[in-house]
């Protein structure tokens, strides 16, 4: 399923500046009044000689193949199992590729296997959700990935507690910490406040403040004085 | 109808006079039959006491293949690996005796609950790996059908060791072999320290260890409580008690140059039963010291230690007991949530403890200043003295703090190179070591343990060779020195 938060691209489309470059047949950006000469020089002499055109034509596809290469991913970013639990075999063609989010919603992966993830330099996205075996010690071991991370979510594993989140504090990249629903958390409220001294820089999103908390005796809504109903 | 069975049979035996039996005229034969009967029915149904006259289901069994005296981390960690290694289930019957169940003296369940790699030797190192990997799997080791899975409350932050000027090198040289053995350990700069972690004045720190993974601290009595639990299960008697008195058979032998040397083997542990003179002889093969604190006595119940001086006779088990305090604090504006243990160049350590900003920490005494570990009364003024400033100089916002509590707990302290005893002792043959940690015995119960069993079921020592703990070295003056001790 398509992951909660928009999808990050892997490189941002260069059409524009390409197209200026096809124009002039990969020269350096120009003031406007060259723009205008070449521009109608060479539109003359498309428009006169066909192979001319031609020529143009064919640079321009180079340029366009080298945009969609790297425009790639922009239909496909997420690599997913097919029905069958099956990933297709154009994964191996994308090894050189670096991986910048990976989803491991609701997956078994335990503290052996989030060893496979320090050789991810460049991940920025790390979706834990729901993953059964996650607990405090599997959270000491995201260290690595301190340089490179910007989002990480941790929301709806039930062994994550307090200590766990505490050790969340050399990923000083981080942008976006999501602790929803960890049951083993002892006083969500204070965690939460705690976690945002912690990483000044990060948005701590998943608990609701006002949880836990009674309104006392004289906050009660005075709705008794209004003389006309809500 | 048995009686009436067996007289059939002696009816025509010559009729003769015989010591009190519960029937009449019987012969002599009557009573090696019964205690015979008895021991046919005692060994079908071990455990069940057989006097029918007064209950001594409290007392240990009359025979034991393996006897551990003291049941704290350590001995218990030992009955789990032997049960656990046993070539057939059944074939060891282990007894665990301890004198308080109530472990209110033990050091286990008064220990400040660390574990890190951050050792000089390699073979502490090894051994904290191995014991931070079984309590990472503890509910698959310790489980126990329809019992709930232990949370063991572990905080994964690691130590942060600082080093003054005159320790960075020692400091640099034991983080290469921490590295070299798998330990996660990272050195920090003075000012990488103070990005880090800004509630550090790094005044006089030129060089900080600070530990990544697989260290922390935890909670050491649901250790105790998951190991009892299951060693129940596996089958090991436990009994309270306290042991007096060991009874050995000595063996002369002659070595190569035709020196005497007397080898002996205890046969017979004298268990007395609390408040009262009762004691019960339970024969064993093998007797495994796991006393803490007081290993030193039972050791001399044994013998160790009874000759002249400066001979393997002569060498006494130099275990004693410190006495260590620990301080619990309130500090509001203290270190956050992210703090490690920070171990100060003064021998200063402190952590906190859970999310309402209290912290735990104390201080090594050093030889001098040493309280008297006759009991466990706590001094505060030592705090006031030798603790406080030492922390408000460290960590600025100690100024304004407030201590709420304070305990104090015993070292097995081994005064020759504060490093653990394991093995067997060479004139006591049969007495095995477990003690004498010096404060990391806790975090290298799980290690100690194995190679204690293996060591007994094998003959060597497989997964973690602790060739240098053993006794000899005492006697070999062959010191292994450890550093890094708080």
């Amino acid at each position: 399923m398509a992951a909660p938060w928009p999808s990050l691209r892997l490189v941002a489309p260069i059409w524009n500046r390409s197209t200026r470059g096809i124009h002039h047949l990969g020269g350096a950006v120009d003031p406007e009044s060259n723009q205008k000469k070449r521009r109608t020089m060479l539109q003359y002499l498309s428009d006169y000689f066909y192979d001319v055109e031609s020529l143009r034509g064919y640079f321009l596809q180079n340029e366009m193949d080298k945009v969609h290469q790297k425009n790639r991913f922009r239909d496909k970013e997420w690599i997913r199992p097919d029905k069958y639990g099956h990933f297709s075999q154009e994964f191996w063609n994308f090894s050189e590729v670096p991986v910048e989010a990976v989803d491991a919603s609701d997956c078994v992966i335990n503290y052996e296997g989030l060893e496979n993830l320090h050789l991810l330099k460049e991940l920025q996205s790390l979706s834990l959700q729901r993953c059964p075996h996650m607990d405090d010690w599997c959270l000491s071991r995201l260290y690595p990935l301190a340089d490179s991370l910007l989002e990480l979510s941790l929301a709806g594993c039930p062994r994550i507690s307090e200590r766990g989140l505490a050790c969340l504090h050399h990923l000083q990249n981080l942008r976006r910490l999501d602790i929803s629903n960890l049951p083993s958390v002892s006083n969500p409220g204070l965690t939460q406040i705690l976690v945002e001294e912690m990483l000044p820089n990060c948005k701590v999103v998943g608990v609701d403040l006002a949880e836990g908390l009674k309104l006392g005796p004289e906050e009660q809504p005075q709705d008794t004085d209004r003389p006309v109903p809500a | 109808m048995l009686p009436r069975v067996l007289s059939f049979g002696v009816r025509r035996g010559p009729l003769t006079r015989r010591p009190g039996t519960l029937r009449g005229g019987f012969s002599l034969d009557w009573e090696e039959k019964l205690s015979e009967i008895k021991k046919k029915i005692q060994s079908v149904l071990p455990g069940k006491p057989l006097h029918p006259l007064y209950d001594s289901s409290y007392l240990p069994p009359d025979h034991s293949d393996v006897v551990i005296v003291g049941g704290g981390v350590l001995g218990l960690s030992v009955a789990y690996w032997l049960k656990k290694l046993e070539k057939q289930r059944g074939a060891l019957r282990v007894l665990v005796v301890e004198r308080d169940l109530t472990y209110s003296q033990a050091s286990s369940a008064l220990s400040l609950g660390g574990i890190h790699q951050q050792f000089s030797l390699p073979e502490n190192i090894h051994l904290s790996l191995f014991s931070a990997s079984f309590l990472r799997n503890i509910n698959e080791h310790l489980a126990v059908v329809d019992a709930p899975p232990l949370d063991l409350q572990f905080n994964p932050l690691g130590y942060l060791w600082l080093a003054s000027e005159k320790d960075a090198a020692a400091m640099e040289n034991n983080v290469k072999v921490q590295r070299q053995e798998g330990a996660k350990v990272c050195l920090m700069s003075p000012d990488q320290l103070r990005n880090k972690f800004p509630w550090i004045n790094t005044e006089g720190v030129a060089l900080a260890s600070y530990g990544m993974e697989d260290e922390g601290w935890f909670d050491p009595w649901c250790l105790l409580q998951g190991l009892r639990r299951k060693v129940q299960s596996m089958g090991v008697l436990f009994c309270q008690g306290e042991v007096t008195r060991f009874v050995s058979s000595t063996d002369r032998m002659l070595t190569k140059n035709h020196k005497e040397v007397k080898l002996k083997r205890i046969y017979e542990v004298h268990v007395k039963m609390d408040n009262s003179l009762e004691y019960q002889p339970v024969e064993c093969a093998i007797v495994i010291n796991a006393a803490g604190a007081w290993s030193a006595q039972i050791a001399a119940l044994a013998g160790i230690g009874k000759g002249p001086p400066d001979t393997l006779q002569g060498t006494k088990l130099p275990v004693e007991p410190r006495k260590r305090y620990v301080y619990v604090w309130h500090c509001p504006q203290g270190p956050g949530l992210e703090s490690p243990l920070v171990a100060d160049t003064s021998g200063t350590y402190f952590r906190r403890e859970g999310l309402g900003s209290n912290y735990l920490g104390g201080r090594s005494p050093t030889e001098e200043e040493e309280p008297d570990p006759g009991n466990l009364e706590v001094d505060h003024d030592f705090f006031q003295d030798k603790v406080w400033p030492h922390l408000a100089q460290r960590v600025p916002a100690f100024e304004t703090l407030k201590v709420q509590n304070a305990w104090a707990g015993y070292y097995d302290y081994n005064t020759f190179d504060q490093n653990g005893v394991v093995g067997p002792h060479p004139l006591v043959v049969n007495m095995f070591f477990a003690t004498g940690f010096s404060g990391h015995g806790l975090q290298q119960a799980p290690g100690v343990g194995r190679a204690v069993a293996e060591m007994i079921l094998e003959g060597r020592f497989q997964t973690i060779n602790l060739d240098s703990f053993l006794f000899s070295r005492f006697y070999l003056g062959e010191k292994i020195q450890e550093d890094n001790i708080i």
